[in-house]
């Protein structure tokens, strides 16, 4: 197996390993989730009807409001959650609300990166080392 | 990070476990982000209600209770998702009629105003200039950071009562000096008259810049000083299309007396210029025909005493139209005031609804829509355009007297 590994400028979090979901615009979870299944649920949204639950979220960007501090706790808990967090630049809400839930996020990751990766690859996040890769 | 004597106890379950896994949670986002230092808050504003947090959150906030922990600054509680005088007529769910009221119950034992509003800044609380503060809910940091010149970034649901508790917040972003300088240089020749004219400038500002760390500053070469409300559209767009937090309109607000000084040297990403043209495009993307419609909703924010008062004397005297549903949404400060004003029978007489301490995008509008087959909506508000679409509906952005004209004829007009 090979991997290709990639720097982050900020990281925090438990290391973890799965299948990544790249959504090619700013993330929210309040405008593009139902968050009772984890689906994308945004009508305009390309990845529209696909799953985030236990694969790794990764967008260049985010968007919108306070709703992720708890939607990522909501959704831990009732099972329909992603299990780690990759963009390129973020803001405090998405921090926070995966710190609340427990989850690895990281941030600053290298434009390549998102040239490199697409959805359904292996991603690794391992935030105590600032490095993401992806792994097939 | 360095932390005060206080702080280490805390962490070290001096204060119980409870406090310390908050802290501990702060401590890990301030890591993130760099932080060197903890910085004491004079206030906490958050949100937190069933649809946002679900049963995860109730949990959440049962053990802060059991843990004894409660406010150690004023603390107040963004809008919420159940108006519960008017829960029956919106079909809302038993849970989240039910999950309001043990929410309630909870966040009083945690000392926090459950007042229900994302307009506290005109209604309950203003900051003062440089004060540092703890707030959730995008558009009142917009507001408090650049209108006010307090000093907040985001906080989340838990972030925000994490402050509150511990009366702290971890110092970086627009705590500090340097992240609050403009990097974003706006010309608007546009006239901006209504408060949806402002929020499509906070639409085209917030797409095309968008980016948390990225503070625009707006230059008017005709619009007239803009009031409160147009502000609060403004920003509460900028944050909902662009992730926003600060914005400085030069002139006007308190550190941009000059762009140069709203800058300070920092490295200007992008410049470019609003038209009348600009604004005009951005009305007119949904609905540039007309058509027919079935919600007229004015909230997101909720509406200031003033705003309501407008759309009382547009509805006084008329009648919505029966394929309508008119909705407006406020706190129950300005909504005793309205009724006192007789400007609330002027909108319910008319068939409008008003509903006090929710906002109407978190009363889970995707069930509404399945219950009553609504779907064509038009609004005043650029931040509720870009929201509900995720819920199924098609959103028209128009001026609030086309919003009434709307209302009454049951027809959304072309632009």
């Amino acid at each position: 197996m090979t991997s290709t590994t990639f720097a982050v400028r900020q990281a925090t979090g438990p290391t973890v390993e799965a299948e990544a979901v790249v959504s090619p615009v700013p993330f929210s979870a309040r405008y593009d989730l139902d968050r009772t299944t984890g689906v994308i649920s945004r009508g305009d949204h390309p990845l529209l009807g696909t799953s985030v639950r236990d694969r790794i979220l990764i967008a260049r960007g985010v968007q919108g409001g306070v709703a992720a501090g708890w939607a990522f706790l909501s959704m831990r808990d009732l099972g329909v959650g992603p299990c780690g967090l990759v963009f390129g630049a973020t803001n405090p809400v998405m921090v926070q609300g995966a710190v609340t839930a427990g989850l690895p996020i990281v941030a600053g990751v290298d434009d390549a990166f998102f040239d490199a990766v697409s959805t359904g690859d292996v991603v690794r996040i391992d935030p105590a080392r600032r490095e993401v890769a992806v792994v097939s | 990070m360095r932390l005060t004597a206080f702080e280490r106890e805390v962490l070290d379950g001096s204060h119980g476990d409870a406090l310390a896994g908050v802290l501990r949670e702060q401590v890990s986002v301030g890591e993130f982000f760099g932080a060197d230092r903890l910085v004491e808050i004079s206030n906490a504003h958050f949100m937190g209600d069933r649809e946002v947090f679900g049963q995860a959150g109730l949990d959440y906030l049962t053990r802060l209770v059991d843990a004894g922990l409660t406010a150690r600054v004023p603390t107040t509680r963004n809008a919420q998702s159940v108006d519960l005088e008017h829960a029956q007529l919106f079909a809302q769910s038993a849970d989240l009629i039910e999950g309001e009221q043990r929410t309630r119950v909870l966040l009083r034992d945690l000392g926090v105003s459950a007042v229900n509003t994302c307009i506290g800044y005109q209604t309950v609380y203003q900051p003062r200039f440089g004060e540092h503060v703890a707030w959730g809910d995008t558009g009142t940091v917009a507001y408090a950071n650049s209108v006010l010149g307090a000093r907040t970034n985001y906080e989340s649901g838990a972030a925000g009562l994490a402050a509150a508790l511990t009366g702290r917040t971890p110092e970086y972003g627009y705590h500090l000096d340097t992240h609050r300088r403009a990097n974003v240089r706006v010309r608007v020749s546009a006239a901006l008259t209504d408060v949806a004219e402002w929020g499509a400038l906070g639409t085209i500002v917030g797409e095309r810049c968008r980016g948390y760390w990225n503070v625009p500053a707006i230059e008017l070469a005709q619009a007239r000083g803009p009031v409160s409300d147009q502000l609060k559209h403004f920003g509460a767009s900028l944050a909902s299309f662009g992730s926003m937090a600060m914005y400085h309109v030069v002139g006007i607000t308190p550190e941009a007396p000059t762009f140069e000084a709203a800058n300070r040297g920092r490295e200007v990403l992008d410049e470019f210029e609003v038209t009348d043209a600009d604004i005009e495009a951005a009305l007119a993307r949904e609905f540039p025909g007309g058509g027919e419609v079935d919600l007229v909703v004015f909230t997101a924010p909720q509406l200031s005493f003033f705003e309501a008062k407008q759309l009382a004397d547009g509805l006084r005297g008329r009648k919505v139209a029966d394929s309508v549903r008119l909705i407006a949404t406020t706190n129950s400060m300005t909504f005793e005031a309205l009724s006192e004003h007789g400007h609330l029978a002027a909108i319910t007489d008319a068939g409008g609804v008003v509903l006090r301490g929710t906002c109407w995008y978190v009363m889970d509008p995707a069930a509404q829509r399945d219950t009553f087959g609504w779907r064509n909506l038009v609004t005043n508000s650029a931040k509720l355009v870009n929201i509900i679409r995720a819920h199924g509906y098609r959103p028209a952005l128009r001026t609030t007297a086309e919003c009434v004209e709307a209302a009454v004829t049951g027809r959304v007009s072309s632009r």
